[in-house]
């Protein structure tokens, strides 16, 4: 750390250093614009071609919450992605301690088959999905969101836990074994308490992903069963029926409830450990 | 006398299969992958060799009809093009700007977890808010507009129902990604290698080119695979932000209105396997590159 200490002085002063930054700004200023748009069109009255609208109301929230029954949505947007989360942990997890610490023939195949549905761009094999799924009464329902959803979250569980587990010193289980525990033994009071972490990057993540996730929730929902981006993107692309400013309201209520999310995993994942342990300096 | 012995024979070999195939790996323990393989199977597999099947099965026509009609119509076939157009470029931005910030914001300073979260935070955007938020900034009457107008443009800028909308659209939601893998490929990198090259007499042009490239090739080949994917799939933004009719008509949406306003499952499926197809070339190509570059550890798990 000594031997880039002046280094690191020198980056603050030179003029590539002034590039990057400045484009950092650039980005930020254009994307505080644009969200900032929003927010004040949401909290405005009528606002033509004017700097700032004419008057400023919170009556687009109550109508937005009215209006798109929203209570409905966002309570269906919860259930979806926890029982996703749910799922896709229970699933993922021994899978991936599997792959993680065993060599068995055909284990390069199982990966790929695992990495495939990230690779795969989600209306590629959403639409046979769909199909499939209509075929044998599961769509149309919170049934086919959810399984749909699954789909992409657990080989995201998988991707995410095995460099993890990786990780965990084996010598803890044979240690665990020596003393006689099994399997059970072993997951619940072994591997479990030292996987916490990881487990929870993991679903908080797969949470995100799936509020967020448009294509298979909009390919699979029907009316009872949609999610709030699914809803969010009727309302928009049915353009006149709804007020902009109403729409506006529900997309920073959509936000704001991600912001929330994102703030939580934050606080228990540091986002720059997800792929690699970092060996970072010691704090002084 | 024989079938005893056979019998104890056939006995004695139960344990011995089970331990030869313990010896390459194969016991009890892989029943704990069984979830997930079904999970695969069911929902992946299938529904896929399902859709692969029905794009060689349509309504009239030999067994290449839904193909060739895809194929044969322009406007059809231009969605490829359109939508690689938008895809590469994006990723490749997000990618490449990622580098240098990531590069700049190793290491520890004051502020650095702020920075962090703001560069961040365009994830929870998502695209509706990212797309209205898109036409009420850069529309004609927008902020940006009536900032270009204070400094004596008159033409208002159009940047967005176009190509532009849609591609700041996949900047807006891609970039964060890619900055969060690359930061942490990047932090991933063992620091004491750039010392020692530093101590060597390294200027940060070379340790940069010899040292931390190298590692982080493989991480740049994976962020790039996986911000393209995202770009690649761009479907709700290339209707709400874009010209869905023409300049930004992708093959998402060429996909779903076969599917769901044409109601032909077969031209769907054939468009989706056809979607599926270019982007694993993409990937295809981009790691085939990578494996040439330098193949070993990054130094960055462990």
């Amino acid at each position: 750390m000594v031997a880039l200490q002046p280094g690191k002085r020198r980056i603050v002063a030179s003029p590539a250093a002034w590039l990057v930054w400045g484009a950092v700004a650039f980005f930020l200023v254009n994307l505080a614009g644009v969200v900032g748009s929003v927010l004040v069109s949401s909290f405005g009255t009528r606002w033509f071609g004017t700097w700032l609208p004419e008057g400023f109301t919170t009556n687009w929230y109550a109508d937005a919450w009215r209006s798109f029954g929203l209570f409905d949505v966002v309570s269906v947007t919860l259930q979806v992605s926890l029982l996703v989360v749910l799922i896709s942990v229970l699933i993922g997890v021994p899978a991936s301690y599997v792959l993680a610490r065993r060599n068995f023939p055909g284990k390069r195949l199982v990966y790929f088959a695992f990495l495939l549905p990230i690779l795969m761009p989600p209306i590629t094999y959403g639409i046979p999905l769909a199909t499939v799924l209509y075929k044998y009464g599961f769509a149309g329902n919170m049934s086919g969101v959810v399984l749909a959803n699954l789909v992409p979250s657990v080989p995201f569980v998988i991707l995410t836990m095995t460099p993890f587990i990786e990780q965990i010193n084996p010598s803890i289980e044979s240690a665990a074994r020596m003393c006689g525990a099994g399997m059970r033994a072993l997951f619940l009071r072994v591997l479990g308490p030292l996987l916490v972490p990881g487990i929870l990057a993991a679903s908080i993540l797969v949470l995100v992903r799936t509020v967020g996730m448009f294509e298979l929730t909009f390919l699979t929902a029907g009316p009872d069963s949609q999610t709030l981006v699914v809803a969010l993107y009727y309302s928009m692309s049915a353009a006149g029926i709804r007020a902009q400013q109403s729409v506006d309201a529900m997309a920073v209520i959509y936000t704001s409830t991600m912001l929330v999310l994102l703030v939580i995993a934050l606080r228990y994942v540091n986002p720059t450990q997800l792929v690699a342990r970092v060996k970072e300096a010691p704090e002084p | 006398m024989t079938a005893t012995l056979e019998r104890a024979e056939r006995q004695a070999q139960t344990p011995a299969l089970r331990h030869r195939l313990a010896e390459r790996g194969v016991d009890r323990q892989l029943l704990l992958l069984v979830p997930a393989l079904l999970f695969v199977v069911l929902l992946f597999l299938y529904p896929f060799f399902y859709g692969l099947q029905l794009s060689f099965a349509p309504e009239e026509g030999g067994p290449l009809a839904s193909y060739a009609a895809f194929f044969a119509d322009p406007y059809q076939r231009g969605t490829i093009w359109i939508t690689l157009g938008l895809a590469l470029p994006a990723a490749l931005l997000n990618v490449l700007a990622s580098v240098p910030i990531a590069y700049r914001m190793r290491g520890r300073f004051r502020g650095k977890r702020l920075l962090t979260t703001v560069l961040v935070v365009p994830i929870t955007l998502g695209t509706v808010l990212t797309a209205q938020g898109l036409l009420n900034f850069l529309g004609p009457a927008g902020w940006f507009n009536k900032i270009l107008t204070a400094f004596g443009v008159d033409e208002p800028a159009r940047l967005v129902g176009n190509y532009w909308g849609v591609f700041f659209s996949l900047v807006i939601t891609g970039f964060p990604f890619a900055f969060l893998l690359i930061l942490s490929y990047l932090s991933g990198i063992d620091p004491t290698l750039e010392q020692a090259a530093a101590t060597l007499g390294a200027d940060w042009k070379q340790r940069f080119r010899r040292i931390t490239l190298p590692l982080l090739a493989p991480g740049l080949a994976t962020t790039f695979c996986l911000a393209f994917v995202l770009a690649f799939s761009v479907f709700p933004s290339a209707v709400l932000v874009g010209n869905p009719a023409g300049e930004t008509r992708v093959l998402a949406l060429a996909a779903y209105q076969a599917a769901y306003e044409q109601y032909d499952y077969s031209l769907a499926s054939a468009i989706a396997m056809v979607m599926g197809a270019v982007e694993l070339i993409v990937i295809a190509v981009v790691l085939l590159w990578r494996s040439r570059l330098y193949t070993g550890s990054t130094g960055g798990k462990g």
